[in-house]
């Protein structure tokens, strides 16, 4: 068959099969819409699935597993030194991601949704060509574009072999050194994984701390955790070049006026994303960018073209997989004619170190910035049952709250299972709760969720597990 | 800041329902600008606003029944006499700012409500910023947003709705019709089903139109009669009355009393003396039913409303224990009564606590009727015109003056064979005015 000769009609496309895409087109096909999907990838499932969220949970269970053997001995329980079968594992990652790109795919197929291979370039408000399939092009009513987010580019390392999160995903190696450039969530679930694998790591970050998003006093006991697995942690540090130097790298690291050298087997690059709005025709759909690159969308995801919508990373907002997924079902559904809209109050965060980190709502440093009164209920995990029994009492819960209505409004926590325990928070943040109403919840006992509860009280001056100070 | 009492609205007047706000709260009005429109027993009337300012708060929703010297609203006069461009007042008291939250904060942006409230609120095409909270903490609740709904001037909420900072108006004017049949789903209190309420197509794209606000009496009759006809299962039973003997007696001492008492005497006095006779031994049709508690409630009083036309639109002034009067009182009331409707001077006493109503159409004309209950009565009288016609007695074809009448009523209060056994008694008491003797 000829390539691009065939130009088909829909009522849908939907351009990339991330958790934005492929969630957008199962919502619009179950709402009655005839969906066509285009993705540039032969998997479904994007960044998230294929070479993001997904492999690098994977790599950190393993990882946690082997620290957990190894914090066994306080149980007296011994192991002889744990090793890993690099290729086991490896192989092992790829299966989970296969599976869920294969679910995907199953989902999309049993809906009736047209899955054509291929990257697709607006050449109107109404119509899009698709390049490197026989389908050459897509006549559409609606639009949903969600098209992710690609790596930055390191420039200094522009040119040299170092890794990218995707790289160093797919476990090319264990080098025996890494120097992890940017100390955000994805270089330090990362470090944390290679170090976990052998390597001997140091994470430079540019500003003056790491997870820069999160609150000082639950980065500060990940940090804490972290000094014993990583090599060295440099804040405040910038690379101002990298050299390959035989096999490895030779960093220069300016930190405080003054120049460090770095030797390392290896480099990752974990220097953030960038939007992928580029090279798709967006000015030809007439689809209008802000100041910082991103698609300019009302609450229902719709942009400056009626007919178009855009959800997920290439959106105002942090780039997260669950915050495309909501979009996404937004925009389906207000296509679709239902008065849906993004007006969520929180979108959670979450950092998969050891010990875990999320939040969501408001952070204390947000209020400061504010200049907003907030009172502010913490609760160490260290007088929790539940911890103390894991092993794993180093963390806290806090809940911040209003101090005249006693909304929360944000809550924040770290330590073992906590990426589970925010759901709670967010749930909290969306219904309008007040502290009461975390109060007066049963949290089963005993369990690391009492720490929700024991926070709102303490917010509210009336702990039972601690003092009031 | 100036309270704006209710003035008085003339006399034996003493409270007004809200029928609409004008002006929205945190919103700018002149001196003798509209400001709220309140009905009372009588008519509508537009209230302008005494001051210049800023509406601070409105004191009454719409529906609300406001007294006399009652504060219905708050405003803001301050600094209104320099005489610069005006502007917003700085000072303005927090009920103008509903937003419990400042803006520009992650989770605080928003006002807190639940996610299936918020949807609720756009289904309303309602702006939740603007929906007053009454749950904890400032929540707003589904039930804010319902009242929200039914309160204030629903062109306010229409145009703060779609306030989205959106880069997409050419698509704008399809939302904001989509608001207008969510505004419109909402007036269905209940769902039901097949019932479509849909936004009329534009009438004058066929033909010019004249466009009437519905208010005062129209509006009231409108919520009265889909009131009665959605919840009332109504059921008709008709018959007919040989008033032949009645209507020679009625004439006869009509012209006899001409200039005195008596000079009015109508067929509908009689009526209304049959009718408190036939309540007495049927109280079903006296009574009301309460839906919700489940109560039949039996009146023993006998109040009987009937339908006068005022020009204006119908009232219903009601004469009480109208079974201890005389038919000759009965008559020189109903005179007073519907002269006073045609002036416009009825007290508001005048249309409460009826038990029971008749309409009497016959005087305009018309073979049969079915009238619509007077919710929460259980059932209404229709008369016909009485006229001659030739009607068959004892194999003869003889010429009677006959009154057509039908009962209209709830049948869930009484039953087809209790309305039978009522117009049958009613019948036989106008066919033979020796019936009614007994009952004066």
């Amino acid at each position: 068959m000829v390539m691009g000769t065939i130009r088909i009609e829909a009522q849908l496309a939907v351009i990339g099969a991330g958790p934005g895409g492929y969630v957008a087109a199962i919502r619009a096909a179950d709402l009655g819409q005839e969906v066509v999907l285009i993705e540039e990838r032969q998997e479904l499932g994007g960044v998230c699935l294929i070479e993001g969220c997904i492999p690098s949970k994977a790599l950190i269970s393993a990882v946690e597993v082997a620290n957990a053997a190894q914090a066994a001995k306080q149980f007296g329980l011994t192991f002889v030194a744990a090793s890993f079968e690099l290729d086991k594992l490896r192989s092992w990652t790829k299966s989970v991601v296969s599976g869920l790109t294969k679910g995907v795919r199953f989902l999309l197929e049993k809906r009736g949704v047209q899955i054509i291979r291929g990257r697709a370039r607006f050449t109107g408000a109404n119509s899009l060509d698709i390049d490197g399939s026989d389908v050459g092009g897509v006549d559409f009513q609606h639009c949903i574009i969600a098209t992710g987010s690609r790596i930055n580019e390191l420039p200094t390392g522009y040119g040299l072999p170092v890794w990218t999160s995707a790289d160093a995903l797919n476990l090319p190696e264990v080098p025996e050194s890494l120097v992890v450039i940017g100390g955000g969530y994805i270089g330090l679930e990362l470090g944390l994984v290679y170090a976990g694998l052998g390597a001997r790591v140091t994470v430079v970050e540019f500003h003056p701390h790491l997870l820069m998003g999160a609150d000082h006093d639950l980065t500060e006991v990940v940090v804490r955790h972290s000094r014993n697995r990583l090599h060295n942690i440099l804040v405040n540090s910038r690379v101002s070049r990298i050299e390959r130097s035989g096999a490895g790298f030779v960093l220069t690291v300016e930190h405080e006026g003054k120049e460090q050298r770095l030797e390392t087997a290896q480099v990752l690059a974990a220097v953030g994303r960038k939007p992928n709005t580029d090279g798709i025709g967006l000015d030809r759909a007439g689809v209008a960018l802000d100041q910082h690159g991103k698609i300019k969308v009302d609450i229902t995801g719709t942009t400056s073209a009626p007919s178009i919508y855009a959800i997920g990373d290439i959106t105002p907002g942090p780039m997260l997989a669950h915050k495309a997924s909501r979009e996404a079902k937004v925009a389906a559904e207000v296509l679709a004619g239902h008065p849906a809209a993004f007006d969520n109050r929180a979108i959670p965060a979450v950092v998969f170190t050891d010990p875990e980190i999320a939040w969501a709502g408001i952070t204390e440093r947000e209020a400061l910035e504010q200049k907003r009164p907030i009172t502010v209920g913490r609760f160490p995990l260290r007088a929790l049952g539940r911890a103390r029994t894991l092993g794993r009492s180093d963390g806290l819960v806090k809940v911040i709250s209003d101090p005249e209505t006693k909304l929360v409004l944000g809550v924040g926590m770290v330590g073992p299972h906590v990426s589970e325990l925010i759901a709670e928070g967010a749930l909290a943040l969306e219904m309008g709760a007040t502290l009461e109403d975390l109060m007066v919840t049963i949290h089963p006992h005993p369990t690391l969720s009492e720490a929700i509860m024991e926070a709102a009280e303490a917010a509210a001056g009336a702990p039972v597990h601690t003092l009031t100070s | 800041m100036f309270e704006f009492k209710l003035p008085d609205l003339g006399e034996g007047i003493h409270e007004g329902e809200i029928l609409k706000w004008h002006v929205a709260e945190g919103d700018r009005i002149d001196e003798d600008a509209p400001l709220v429109d309140v009905e009372t027993d009588k008519a509508a009337v537009t209230i302008p606003s005494p001051k210049r300012g800023t509406l601070v708060s409105r004191h009454g929703q719409i529906g609300a029944v406001v007294k006399t010297g009652e504060v219905i609203a708050v405003i803001d006069d301050a600094g209104e006499r320099v005489a610069t461009p005006p502007q917003r007042p700085a000072a303005t008291s927090p009920v103008v700012a509903p937003s419990p939250e400042p803006a520009a904060i992650s989770s605080g942006s928003r006002p807190p409500a639940a996610p299936a409230t918020r949807r609720l609120a756009r289904e309303l095409g309602i702006d939740i910023n603007l929906v007053p909270a009454t749950g904890p903490g400032g929540r707003v609740t589904p039930e804010d947003v319902q009242r929200f709904a039914a309160g204030p001037a629903p062109e306010a909420q229409l145009a703060a709705a779609p306030a989205i900072d959106t880069p997409a108006q050419a698509e704008r004017s399809a939302t904001e019709s989509h608001a207008a049949e969510a505004e419109y789903a909402a007036h269905a209190a209940t769902a039901i089903p097949f019932l479509d309420i849909e936004p009329l197509p534009d009438f004058s794209q066929w033909g010019p139109v004249e466009i009437e606000t519905l208010r005062s009496i129209r509006r009231k009759v409108a919520h009265k009669m889909v009131t009665s006809k959605v919840l009332i299962p109504h059921v008709a039973h008709m018959d007919e009355a040989d008033v032949t003997l009645l209507e020679d007696f009625r004439i006869k001492e009509r012209q006899r009393r001409a200039g005195g008492r008596g000079e009015r005497l109508t067929l509908l006095a009689f009526v209304i003396k049959a009718i408190t006779a036939g309540l007495k031994a049927a109280p079903a049709f006296n009574a009301s039913l309460d839906p919700f508690k489940e109560q039949i409630i039996y009146k023993r009083y006998y109040n009987i409303g009937f339908a006068a036309d005022t020009g204006r639109g119908l009232v219903v002034p009601v004469i009480r224990e109208a079974d201890r009067m005389s038919i000759l009182s009965l008559s020189e009331k109903i005179a007073s009564l519907a002269d006073a409707a045609r002036a416009g001077t009825l007290e508001s006493a005048d249309l409460r606590g009826g038990t029971f109503t008749i309409t009497n159409v016959g005087p305009l004309g018309g073979t049969a009727l079915i009238p619509a209950v007077n919710y929460p009565e259980v059932a209404i009288l229709g008369m016909g015109r009485a006229q001659e016609k030739p009607v068959v007695r004892d194999g003869q074809i003889v010429i009677r003056k006959m009154l057509p009448l039908t009962l209209a009523f709830d049948h869930r209060v009484a039953d087809g064979a209790d309305a039978a056994r009522f117009v049958t008694e009613l019948v036989r008491m106008l066919s033979d005015p020796h019936a009614l003797l007994l009952e004066t």
